[in-house]
């Protein structure tokens, strides 16, 4: 294969990779505070998408055009709104059923994950079509051989992994991120270490969500699409790749959403079958590597949870 | 009510003949407006009876005498078939009530008894009619096979999930069928042999000779050909039931719920985990798929769109609404579920996001459910 061909596969798999590991991330962060699977993450996503095309929409309506103002507005806005819908959600749906099974929670996020993903195809203007999004990053590209480098890829690539090394440096620097690590471990030590625990529970669902709302934005610019469906998708891919990696573990998930990209990437171009089987290689993997690791490649380090 | 004596069969008679007489009206309803009012009445007069302490009675009467009242719940879903015997629509909502309530009946073997999660119950529904829909078209198979092939299939392709499913808990068994249900749609859609995102045709019954997708006239009433189906799909939620109720009351019952309750435990008193996980996993795949099956060929038609995770979602819903374990709450959760949103024309198009607020309704206020299962009867009619 030619070099360059492979580097615009290789580009292709971080960006898609980009995209799951900060979903596995949020999987991660809610798995570690409280023990739950919030499944409504993915469609969080989708409404953080769809938020900031409506605000996009809004902004053009008012009549400024500059594109690099109307993404930072957009992004503000979508991530803080999901934010503190990720921290309703926690509040008012996942901790009332912390006593009961965990069928229970499970049912309820897949269930409000149903709601919103048919609010936004209900309520949405058309929103059961997909809808463009526009490009608002440069579209400058240099030409490399077969390889097409884009600006805007880099720019989100770097976006990406800024966001990442910045969620890594509040979990591992700040005090915010001991009080959550610290619930993460053991909550009733943190409790009587005087940390507030629902207050770092919403707070760690807001982070999470607001990471989905960001993906969601950056799934948007990637494809200049998006529908009400991206959510169920992403969400089970990106918890697929929390799972590949070890659910508890940041690295783990990042790990597991490249990963998954890779698989996908090469079920893309190394398989005989049409590309339309891609989803079908993805998932049938993801059943294959929780037959062969059901709780990840890297094993927790306290792994009384599992 | 327990432990004032035995109560008879008479309110259960009476609370039966009710709700038939209240389904009759409600299927035969036509206008809007008529619906919603009977609907508001129903909910009044459910909510009266309970407040009166009339529920308690009935469910006291249906619990002493299952059996005699099992018989007369065949005669009242008989009795409702006839008054609609020459309406195609009312008879095809009908059926399609007793084949989900035999797949809710599969879903609640592993759901309720066993405790395994099956996410993906629309896509082993979807393998069965599927499975009619190529076998109708492609061979000459006899139509009663089909159904029974239809089950093994979806019961194998269970079989393939049991690795994962098995070496997995909770929430990852649930990404197991998850992704499953999302792989077999996709899978669907792109297969060309399998009709794409058109789906298939699929042909009418025929056993022995006799087409099941002829009008019946008898004299000079007309039945509709719907009939045969319902015929069939009511001796099928009767076999499902009674291998259900079986099942629940046998040992191997026992085994599942404590199994369910705690499986380290169950492990520590000597029970095969693995063995009776596969055994409940592949009895309620393969009542799904047998269902499925006809359904199929019911409907005359299969398409992907029909067995999305959506659909897998809203089998959950009945299970977890009617009160997970309890076969009777089930039926009358499929009732609800299946005949509102095509009665109330409004709805239809919200009722995912409808059947998804309820259930969260139902989780956050009445976690057991509409109809609790109840706890479990050693022995029929004994009392302490």
């Amino acid at each position: 294969m030619d070099a360059g061909l492979l580097a615009q596969y290789v580009m292709n798999g971080l960006m898609l990779g980009m995209m799951y590991a900060l979903v596995a991330v949020g999987f991660t962060l809610f798995f570690g505070v409280l023990d739950v699977i919030k499944f409504s993450h993915g469609d969080v996503l989708t409404v953080g998408a769809f938020a900031a095309l409506a605000t996009y929409v809004g902004l053009r309506m008012l009549g400024l055009n500059s594109s690099w103002f109307e993404l930072v507005v957009m992004l503000v806005v979508a991530t803080l709104a999901m934010a503190f819908l990720g921290m309703v959600i926690a509040r008012y749906l996942v901790m009332p059923l912390r006593s009961a099974p965990a069928l229970n929670t499970l049912l309820i996020t897949l269930m409000l994950g149903t709601v919103l993903r048919e609010s936004v195809r209900l309520f949405y203007p058309q929103g059961a079509n997909p809808k463009p999004f526009p490009a608002l990053l440069p579209r400058a590209s240099i030409d490399l051989g077969e390889f097409n480098l884009r600006l805007d890829n880099v720019l989100m690539l770097t976006a990406g992994v800024l966001v990442i090394v910045g969620i890594q440096y509040l979990l591992n620097r700040t005090k915010l991120g001991l009080a959550i690590r610290a619930v993460a471990q053991d909550e009733e030590t943190a409790r009587t270490m005087g940390i507030n625990f629902t207050a770092i529970v919403l707070v760690t669902f807001a982070l999470g969500s607001g990471l989905a709302a960001f993906a969601g934005v950056m799934n948007g610019l990637y494809y200049n699409e998006i529908n009400f469906g991206i959510g169920l998708y992403l969400g089970v891919v990106g918890f697929s790749a929390a799972i590949i990696g070890g659910l508890g573990s940041i690295y783990g998930a990042i790990l597991g959403g490249f990963l998954f990209a890779g698989l996908q990437t090469i079920g893309t171009v190394m398989l005989p079958f049409a590309s339309a089987y891609k989803d079908v290689f993805a998932f049938a993997v993801v059943i294959a590597i929780m037959a062969w690791r059901p709780t990840g490649l890297i094993r927790e380090k306290i792994s009384e949870r599992v | 009510m327990a432990e004032k004596g035995h109560t008879t069969v008479w309110p259960g008679i009476a609370g039966l003949a009710i709700a038939t007489g209240y389904l009759i009206a409600m299927l035969g309803a036509e206008k809007q407006n008529l619906i919603i009012i009977l609907l508001a009445a129903g909910i009044v007069a459910v909510l009266a009876a309970g407040w009166l302490g009339l529920l308690e009675t009935v469910s006291a009467s249906f619990v002493e005498h299952e059996d005699a009242l099992a018989a007369c719940a065949i005669g009242a879903a008989c009795a409702v078939a006839a008054v609609f015997h020459d309406n195609h629509f009312v008879l095809l909502l009908v059926i399609t009530v007793l084949l989900y309530s035999v797949a809710t009946l599969g879903l609640n073997v592993q759901f309720g008894y066993a405790g395994v999660l099956n996410f993906a119950g629309a896509s082993f529904f979807g393998i069965g009619a599927y499975t009619s829909a190529v076998l109708s078209a492609y061979t000459s198979v006899p139509h009663l096979l089909v159904l029974l092939i239809g089950g093994l299939l979806a019961a194998f392709a269970g079989s393939l999930l049991l690795l994962p499913v098995l070496r997995t808990r909770g929430h990852y068994a649930a990404v197991v069928t998850i992704a499953f249900a999302l792989l077999f749609k996709t899978f669907l859609e792109v297969n060309d042999v399998l009709g794409g995102p058109q789906g298939m045709q699929v042909k009418g019954m025929r056993i022995l000779g006799w087409s099941f997708n002829d009008n019946i006239e008898i004299g000079k009433i007309l039945l509709s050909f719907y009939m045969n189906y319902f015929v069939l799909s009511l001796l099928l939620l009767v076999g499902a039931f009674v291998l259900v109720r079986r099942l629940e009351r046998s040992w191997i019952g026992l085994n599942l719920d404590a199994l369910r309750l705690d499986e380290t435990a169950a492990g520590c008193f000597g029970l095969d985990i693995v063995r009776w996980k596969i055994t409940a996993f592949l009895i309620g795949n393969f009542l799904i798929g047998i269902a499925g099956a006809l359904f199929g060929i019911v409907g005359g038609f299969v398409a992907p769109n029909n067995y999305t995770f959506a659909d897998s979602l809203i089998l959950v819903s009945i299970l977890l609404l009617g009160g997970i374990g309890n076969p009777w709450g089930l039926m009358v959760a499929t009732i609800i579920v299946v005949v509102l949103p095509e009665k109330l024309q409004t709805i239809q198009e919200y009722r995912f996001l409808l059947y998804a607020l309820m259930v969260i309704a139902v989780l956050l206020f009445r976690p057991e459910g509409l109809l609790p299962r109840p706890v479990r009867r050693y022995f029929p009619g004994w009392r302490p």
